[in-house]
Formats: structure tokens, sequence, C-alpha cells
């Protein structure tokens, strides 16, 4: 055994310490899976072990997971039939190995400290207590990247905490602190950081039993899906299901199906249903796409994968933000949370204050919640200074300006900055359409001058786009990275255009919609189309949210800087109309909807008048192509990007639109989606949607190319591997 | 090809579907018993004639499981060779029924038969005998499973029907019961419940005649709730052209929940005559079909056409219209759809005034179906049902 060594002490305890070497944190690598079959042999055979305790040799937690290893290379392969039982045994190793652990006659407790996440708390699962240390953090997260537990952890949940609890922990995906894992049955004891393993041993000692209640004769599960007490839960789950995720998501479908199925059914045949459908699910694209854009992709871009190579690390210790509006006040909470000293500038001070106060509220919440002490909470307010003097920026290492979208504007504080800051430091603009190259004219220093496009609101969304300006140097890219690095955000790096990235696809996103609405469409239609692919909001509403008048004013921006005259169709005419029939948005409570106070929205009944309804209603077949055309939008404008070179790699692309915009999670991103369709068949579908409805769909050369030589933007899966 | 022929129909009243209602205490199997013993005392029936008896129950389950139809057979003491069938279809079960005996006759398996159903639902709850469809969440989530309710709100959403709209119908419905009780309109087929010798209940027990659009407004919609759990996102998904479901839906204007049983004597002419019975009405077609299962209560209207054009009818042909009053947009739309005028359909009331009895119900309209086209000399009368998971059935008859 390479990842578990074993002390027996004098009681017979046998202290299994999870060890896997060369890494920071545990995680059930292929290698660490294996050794399982070996620790319960060892435990069964050992005469001198009369119990185990499963602890874990690293400081910082007990396991956050599995590593995903061949299981994340094969996924998305659609296997089917004979290849798919062939490697069954492979895929359920694992879950075989615990269905051993808590059959191997001896008491087993699990001692948790820190983090026991995904394939690590389903090992804990399987032993016969569970002890967890104060602070703990247990979780299921693997819907989260399309998979579901499969390591019997649907099926110990479900008998511990009960098919609705059950379902939201696994549903929702997200971790839970010891305290509540207890309320729910899913963890026995919570005692003081240090003491789980002592506690645990203590337990086997008065005599703990190593059985699993399920595996006491005469158990029966309560409250089944065909109970006066259950038939609701099941019901309504299959709904909740369906309502979040679209129908889109295999993961979500599966865990509720493996709740169902393995209801009531002795363990070993639960854990066969559950092992058939965690292979059905990792056998799904969705399953591949998500592995790749939420897991691989997204940790390569927070570990700064756009940064260049050869530039010494640099760490930013006080930095400014100029403007202290709701974007400003944002990025200077999450630089104060960094530990960055931060000076937080508008022109008058009431106007900085404000700002500050933005970040005492959250560090208020957080202290009332006891998720912060009163010390974090005004050490961090005590690095954010608010002021109107310029002179303050003195020192700092960078300057983010996060005021107006506003040439002028932006050019003076641009000058007055530069007039108090070092040589060296750098100079963001956190614009989100304007070219950086165009405002780096303002600099003396157009070398240090670069964008960094944060979103709103900052302290929740992980995204940064860094937008590199023609005359960028590669040591400012790499400070910013650095920097978002600090901030712990997910960069990705563009090259300068107009909208850059997230704002051009994300455009175009609402342009579809706006397209549908003027050919007729019911409104209705186009929302709920829009949901139904997976964007978290449709089109419509979603304009209404972002301001009416904005989108206006951007376009208008857009017209003047590429020197065209007002419009007189298309969409922005309709914006126009729009802006002038004082339709706003939720701003002013008039956009494409009405907002009565106290009522849900309702559809603006002057938009009928302005774009008559022809297709009022829907059928399949028509659901379909909106679909498609919301989808395949966006996925064509971000291969138009990759072939511009305003993205450089499909990583970016996929990452960016995901956590920026929503981009509809199923697909692992635009340009997963391309893959997922086939980029020969994309184009082939592209071209018919841009033959029926216009040149916005025309596939760029980079495709062409790509459906010419066979191509994809990402590897092919692994064939499955059958058992030997 | 030898034709179904009615001879004779007969229902118990229906009770409250709950623990107050007069029929509580009374089980299953007694209300099947007394409908197959009143069809045979009214009509002299020689039992051993009676070659199967088929009826209709939607919780088969407890008291009501095992096949009640022969057990009812059994115990009402028929002849053994009368065999018993307890068939489902949902809300149709008690047409189905008839509509089974019917087949029978037609091809020449019977020669006579009965139809009918029974449901207990204060006893046996609905919804008790569960299902795949709604509990299963890889069935649920491949055929959008809604429950009813919400698919009758999404029909008055899609059509416009407002909560005044199918208020309205619902205190019409009940001024219909209310009056067809007050001229004794239901009188030759009613059947009152005994229990131990005593007769419990002799009339529907579910009415409120007093019902206003006033006292209908100041309800809760029942299936908000529901919606709002998640079953409007999931009927959108269906019909995006929903930016809400409008739930005007209540206990008010949807069907009653009650107890109650049903039987309908079919034969060919020849079988009926030889017993000395005289034929009231003739089969002149029967269908089912199956329709959208989300929204699930738009089958009539199909099923109405298939059944008209099985027999070489048109809409114009027929002269009275019975429609379960599942729920009151199932009706309007109804209507709507086949620009029928309320004074042809459910003329003496229906399932919001007077309830439903699930396994029953198809059973009991037909029969009013053909105590009103004899009272006020119709020719013709289709008698339909909306059908759970999304179907329809119909059953057209003609005077003789």
């Amino acid at each position: 055994m390479k990842n578990f060594t074993i002390t027996v002490d004098a009681d017979g305890i046998a202290l299994v310490s999870f060890d896997v070497p060369g890494r920071t944190m545990n995680t059930f690598t292929d290698s660490a899976v294996a050794d399982l079959d070996l620790l319960v042999e060892r435990i069964r055979a050992d005469g001198a072990i009369k119990g185990a305790v499963l602890a874990s040799g690293k400081a910082n937690a007990f396991c956050a997971g599995a590593d995903l290893g061949e299981l994340g290379e094969t996924a998305g392969g659609q296997a089917k039939g004979a290849t798919l039982a062939a490697a069954l045994p492979v895929t359920s190793r694992m879950s075989r190995a615990l269905r051993a652990l808590e059959t191997v006659g001896k008491p087993v407790a699990a001692a948790l400290e820190g983090l026991a996440l995904g394939g690590g708390f389903e090992f804990a699962l399987a032993a016969h207590r569970r002890v967890a240390a104060r602070g703990v953090k247990v979780g299921l997260p693997e819907v989260t990247i399309g998979l579901l537990p499969g390591a019997g952890g649907t099926q110990r949940t479900t008998r511990l905490a009960g098919p609705r609890k059950a379902l939201d922990f696994m549903l929702g995906g997200k971790p839970m602190d010891a305290e509540t894992a207890q309320s729910i049955g899913l963890v026995d004891e919570v005692v003081e950081p240090g003491e789980a393993v002592e506690v645990a041993k203590a337990w086997i000692r008065n005599g703990g039993e190593g059985v699993q209640p399920w595996d006491v004769k005469g158990y029966r599960m309560e409250h089944g899906p065909y109970t006066p007490a259950g038939s609701g839960v099941f019901m309504l789950a299959a709904a909740q299901v369906q309502a979040k995720g679209m129908h889109n998501y295999p993961a979500q479908e599966n865990i509720a199906r493996c709740v169902y199925e393995g209801y009531g059914l002795p363990m070993d045949a639960a854990l066969r249903v559950e092992a058939r459908l965690f292979l059905a699910t990792q056998q799904t694209p969705q399953a591949r796409a998500m592995i790749r854009s939420l897991f691989v992709s997204k940790q390569a871009n927070a570990k700064g994968a756009g940064r260049p190579e050869g530039v010494p690390p640099s760490k930013v210790t006080k930095a400014a933000v100029l403007g202290a509006g709701m974007m400003g006040a944002g990025i200077a909470f999450a630089q104060a949370r960094a530990g960055i000293e931060t000076v937080l500038i508008d022109t008058s001070q009431e106007a900085a204050d404000k700002g500050r106060a933005y970040s005492e509220a959250i560090v208020e919440k957080a202290v009332s919640r006891g998720t912060m002490t009163r010390e974090e909470a005004d050490a961090l307010i005590a690095r954010i200074l608010a002021t109107t003097d310029y002179e303050a920026i003195a020192g700092a290492d960078l300057v983010v300006e996060a005021v107006f979208e506003d040439r002028g504007l932006k050019a003076d504080v641009t000058v007055r900055a530069e007039a108090v800051l070092a040589s060296e430091a750098v100079f963001a603009s956190n614009t989100s359409t304007l070219p950086i190259t165009g405002l780096a004219q303002a600099s003396k220093r157009p070398a240090n001058f670069i964008g960094i496009h944060f979103f709103s609101p900052v302290d929740r969304m992980e995204l940064v786009e860094i937008i590199v300006g023609k005359e960028t140097s590669t040591e400012t890219l790499a400070k910013a990275v650095d920097y978002c690095k600090q901030l712990k955000k997910v960069p990705i790096v563009v090259n300068d255009s107009r909208g850059f990235y997230t704002s051009r696809v994300f455009d175009s996103y609402l342009r579809e919609g706006f397209e549908m609405l003027m050919e007729g469409i019911a409104p209705a239609i186009i929302d709920n189309v829009g949901r139904m692919t997976g964007m978290p909001r449709g089109p419509l509403e979603l304009t209404d949210d972002v301001a009416i008048d904005l989108v206006d004013k951007v376009a208008r921006q857009a017209r003047v800087d590429m020197g065209l005259g007002e419009p007189s169709g298309g969409s922005d005419k309709m914006l126009i109309d729009l802006v002038a029939a004082d339709r706003l948005g939720r701003k002013n409570a008039k956009g494409f909807y009405d907002y009565p106070k106290g009522e849900p929205k309702r559809l603006w009944s002057g938009l009928a008048e302005m774009f008559p309804v022809k297709v009022a209603k829907s059928d399949p077949e028509l659901l379909e192509k909106l679909k498609r055309r919301f989808l395949y939008r966006q996925a064509v404008e971000t291969a138009r990007c990759l072939d511009e070179g305003v993205l450089t790699s499909a990583r970016d692309a996929d990452v960016g639109a995901i956590l920026g915009w929503g981009f509809a999670t199923w697909t692992g991103g635009p340009a997963s989606l391309i893959d997922m369709v086939g980029v020969a068949r994309f184009v082939e579908e592209c071209d018919a949607l841009a033959e029926e409805l216009g040149d916005r769909f025309a596939p760029p050369a980079l495709l062409r190319r790509m459906a010419e030589q066979g191509d994809s933007f990402y590897p092919a899966p692994k064939p499955l591997e059958a058992a030997a | 090809m030898r034709e179904a022929y009615i001879f004779d129909a007969v229902r118990t009243p229906r009770g409250r579907g709950n623990a107050k209602g007069s029929l509580h205490e009374v089980t299953a199997i007694s209300l099947s018993t007394q409908v197959l013993q009143a069809l045979r005392d009214r009509n002299g029936l020689d039992t051993g004639k009676v070659d199967d008896v088929v009826m209709g129950c939607v919780a088969p389950l407890g008291e009501q499981g095992a096949n009640i139809a022969r057990v009812s057979v059994l115990n009402a003491g028929y002849a053994q060779t009368a065999a018993g069938l307890q068939v489902h279809r949902f809300c149709a079960s008690g047409l189905e029924a008839c509509n089974i005996a019917a087949a029978k006759i037609v091809s020449g398996e019977a020669d006579v038969a009965i139809g009918g159903g029974v449901e207990s639902m204060s006893r046996v709850a609905m919804g008790s005998d569960g299902g795949a469809w709604s509990a299963d969440p890889d069935v649920a989530s491949r055929t959008y499973f809604t429950p009813q309710g919400i698919g009758a709100d999404v029909i008055a959403t899609l059509n416009g029907y407002s909560r005044t709209d199918v208020d309205a119908y619902a205190v019409e419905s009940q001024k219909r019961a209310a009056a067809a009780w007050s001229e004794g309109r239901f009188a030759k087929s009613i059947v009152p419940v005994q229990h131990a010798g005593i007769t419990v209940l002799d009339r529907d027990e579910h009415m409120r005649p007093d019902t206003t659009l006033a006292g209908l407004g100041a309800l809760k919609p029942a299936f908000e709730r529901m919606g709002a759990d998640g079953f409007d996102a999931v009927i959108r998904q269906r019909y995006p052209e929903l930016l809400a479901v409008d739930h005007v839906h209540h206990g008010g204007n949807s069907s009653g929940i009650v107890d109650g049983a049903a039987g309908v004597l079919i034969a060919s002419r020849e079988a009926g005559e030889a017993m000395g019975l005289k034929p009231r009405a003739r089969i002149r077609a029967m269908a089912s079909i199956g329709s959208e299962p989300s929204i699930m209560l738009t089958g009539p209207v199909a099923v109405t056409q298939k059944a008209l054009a099985r027999a070489g009818m048109t809409k114009a042909d027929i002269d009275l219209f019975e429609l379960n009053e599942a729920f009151a947009s199932v009706v309007l739309f109804y209507m709507q759809e086949l620009g029928i005028d309320h004074s042809q359909i459910n003329v003496n009331g229906g399932a919001i005034a007077m309830g439903h009895p699930l396994g029953a119900t198809g059973a009991m309209i037909l029969g009013t179906l053909l105590d009103e086209m004899e009272r006020s000399d119709r020719e013709t009368g289709l008698v339909t049902l909306c059908v759970g998971a999304g179907m329809g059935t119909a059953t057209i008859i003609e005077r003789i």
C-alpha cells in the first residue's frame, strides 16, 4: 500500500492514515483506489486488529475527492452495450471496495478533519461511524461536474438522511458543515478540532459495532415512493430536477434515479443500480464537457494558465481603485479581502465613503453569521482608504479605473493617476466594452496599460477578463494575471477588440432574442426557450435586468467608433425605439416587461403593438430550432473571436463563457458545444441558418478549416477499458 | 355485424368522499353489490345468462383490490358462471367498462354483459395505488409529468378563461344539478344505498345549490403551491408560450370527491328480447384516444372527433352531449373547440356539483345521458371523459 499506513495501538485499534504520496491534498487517485482492496484485506485478515479508524495523514484535510484519472479521460465516450458491460467492473471498483470495507466484520470509524468531499466523503460514509471536527466541511459535489457520487454515495446518504435531504445534498452539490451534516444524519458526532481520532477510537473501544444499519436483519426503508409520507417527496423531486435542469443535465436526473431505483433494495443490489447509472452518466457528453470546463480548465485558469512564461512572479501590496461606484466598491473589497492595501478614490468624499460602506456591509454580515471575526473584519476595512486625493495613490503597484464608460473621463483619470504613479506600476481599465488600445492613447506608458474586466457583483463572480492592448507588455500581462490570482479570481486572457470576448458574445445572445421578437415570435416563447437552452435567464428579461438604454448606449458608441449612421432597421433601431418609448428595463419598471410592485412581472402590453406576434404557439420542431439559434449564435461568435485572435484558446472561451455570463453549463461552453455537435456538422447547420437568417450565423474560416481537416478543439474521449 | 344495446342503467347516489360522507361507513364492495342486485331485480335478470361483468375502479387496492368486479358478482349472488373483470382507464374506467362489455357483444364473445364501476374515495384514497408516472423520476422527466389540476389551469391560461369564467361555469353546474334533482330527473336510475337493511343515502349529497360567484371567488387556487414547487416550470417546457400559469381552479370548480357505483346492462337485441327486456338505446360508436399527457385533459375533443368519424356522423348529428366535469376549463375548452352550445351539454349538471367517483363516473353519466334523451325526447347522445395520462374515451348512443 502506497497511500495508507497502518499503526495498531495497544487496544488493537488500527489507525489508518490516508496519505497520498507527493500531493499536498489527499485525492482518490487510481493508485489509492487500488490500495483500498489491500486495506480492507489487511483489516480483515490481521487478527491483531479489532477495529480501524480512518484518518488523514495530511494536516489540511481528510480528502478533497476523486482524482478523476482514467474516469476523466474516458468520460463522454457514449459507449453502449457490451463495451459498457465490460467496463463496469473497472468503473465500479471503488464502490465494491467500499462495500467490502463496510462488511469487513470489524468496526470502522472515520475521523474527519478539514474537508471530506466527493470520493473522500463516500469513503467516510462506508465507515460505521463518522466523527467530524468542528469546522469540517463534507460534500458530494459530483453533480457540479456532470457526475454522480458513484461509490455508494447515493445509496448511503439516502439511507442515512432520507430521500428528501439526500437529494437536496447531492443535487445542490454544496459542501455542508459538520453540525448540519450531523443534524441530517450524515455525521454521528461533532468534536473539537484535533480530537476526532481519539473520539473515534473511543467509540470502538466502547463496543461500537461493525455493522451498517442496512445490513442488520429486518432493516426497512420507510417512506418510500409508494407510501403516503413518501410519494410527495419523490413526485416533487422529479419536478424540481426538471424545473432546475431543464432536461439538460443527465447527472441530476440520474441522481434522482439512483435514489428512486435503489430505494428499499438490499445494499448490494442498490450499489449495482448506482454503478450502472454512474457509468451511463460518465459516458454522456455533458459529463466530459463539464469535467473539462468546470474542473480541469477552470483550475488551470485559476492557477494562471494564460500567464506569459519567463516573467518573474509579482505581488501587489498596494493598489488603487478609481471610481467608488458599484464596480469600484466591489473591486476594493476583493483587494482588501486579499490583504492588499487599497486606496478607493472618487470625486467626492461622500461617494468614496459610500464605496467603502459596501465592504463594511459585507463584513458586518459575515461577523453576524460567525464566518468572520471582529478583528478580521476591522483589519479588512482598515485596509481601505476612501479619499478624493490622487496623491494617496503614490506607491501603488497597480491602479484599476472603474469610472463611467466615457472615453474623456477615463482619459482624465488615467492622466491624473499616472502623474503620481511609479514608472513600473500597472494601470488597468475595468471597461467592459471600450477597446483598450484606444484608451491607452491617454497613457504615457501604454506598455503598462491593460484591461482588467471584473464582473458584477465582484465579490461573487469568479471571472476576470484580462484584455491585452496592442502595446501592452508581457510583463504587464503577467502582473495582471498575478493580481487576479492574488484576488482568488479566475482570469482569462483576450486580445483587444470591441466588446472583447465576453461582452461581445453575451450581446449576441440578447440580439438573437431581439431578432426573434422582430420576427413575431411570442416573447414568452423567446424567454422560456432561452432558459431551456440552459442560459440562466431569457434574453428579453435579461436585457431588462441589464437596462435597455445601456445596451442602446453601447450600440451607439460602436456606431460612432465605426463611423456608421443611424440605423433604419434591425435590433439597433429596436433599442432606439424602446428607449424613445421610455422602456428602459427593470430600473424604471418599464422594459419588455412591466414590473408592478409586489406582483410578478408581466409582459408590457405595448410590446405586441410594436412587434405583432405571428408565432403564438410552440411546437417541438420550433423549440429545437430556437434553442439551436440561441446556442449556435453564441458559439459562432466565439469561433470568430478565436478566428480573429481575440481569444487564443478554447479553454479561455469555455471558462469565460460559463463563469462570465452563465453560458449553458451542460455544454461545457461554446467551444465545447461545437465539439459536442461535431465541427463539420456545426458548420453545416450554421450554413443552413446563415442561408435562412443571415450572415450572423456564417461560420468563420477557422471552423471550415477544422471541419475539412477533421479537427476538434479538444481531444476525443479515450475508449473505456474493459476489465481484465 | 352484431350490435350492442343498452337495456338498463342504474347508479347509487353519490356520497361525500370524506369521513363525514354518508357512504363512508359503507364498503366499496357493498356499493357495487347493490348496483348488481338492482340490475338483476329490476329486470328479473337470469344471471346465468350474464357472460361477463366489467367494472371500472381507479384505486384497485385494499378493499377495492383483487378484481372487485368478480368478487361483486359472487357477493351479489349472481350465477357463478358470470365472469368478472376490473378495468382501469383512470377517470373513464366506468365508460370503458361499458365499451368493453359492448365490444364483447359486438364481437360475439358475449350475449349479455354488464359494464359499470365503483369507487369509494372516502375509504380508498385517490392516488393510493401509486404509479411510476409521477414517482419514478426517469419516467416523469421523459414524459413531463404534471398533476392534472395544473393541466386544467394551463388549459384556462392558454385559452384565456378567467377565474370568473370557470367559476361561472361551476355555478351553472350547481344550478342545473339542483333543478334536475328537484324535478326528479335522476329518479329512474337511482338505487338508494342500504346498510344493514336501512337506507343511508338516496340523493347526491355533494351538491351546493346555493353556490354563488362571490362565494367561489373567496376560494384559494388549489394548485398554485404545487405549481410554484416546480410543476409550473415543468409544463412551461411543454408550453413555452406560457409566461406563467394562471391558477384558476379550486375545489368549487373542480369535480367533487365522492363515493358511488353504477352499472349498465348491455346485450345483443336478441338476447335481451329473449329475456323479455326492451332495448332503450343502441350503441353507435365507441372510441378511445391518447392526447398530450402533460396538459392531460384535452382528450375529449380528439376522441369525440374520432367517435363521430367511426359512426359516420358529424357534431350536428348529436342532440345531447355529456362531458365529465373534471374541471371547469375542460368543458369550456370542449365547447369552444367543437362549437357546442352550453344548452346542449351537461344539461343536468355534472361532477362539479354531484361529484366524480373515479371508477364509476363513466357508467353513471352514460345512464344520465340516456335518461335525459328519453325525458326530452332526443335521438342521439355522446358521452365522453378526459382521462389521466392524456387520453379520452367516448361513446355515442342512439335511441331505438
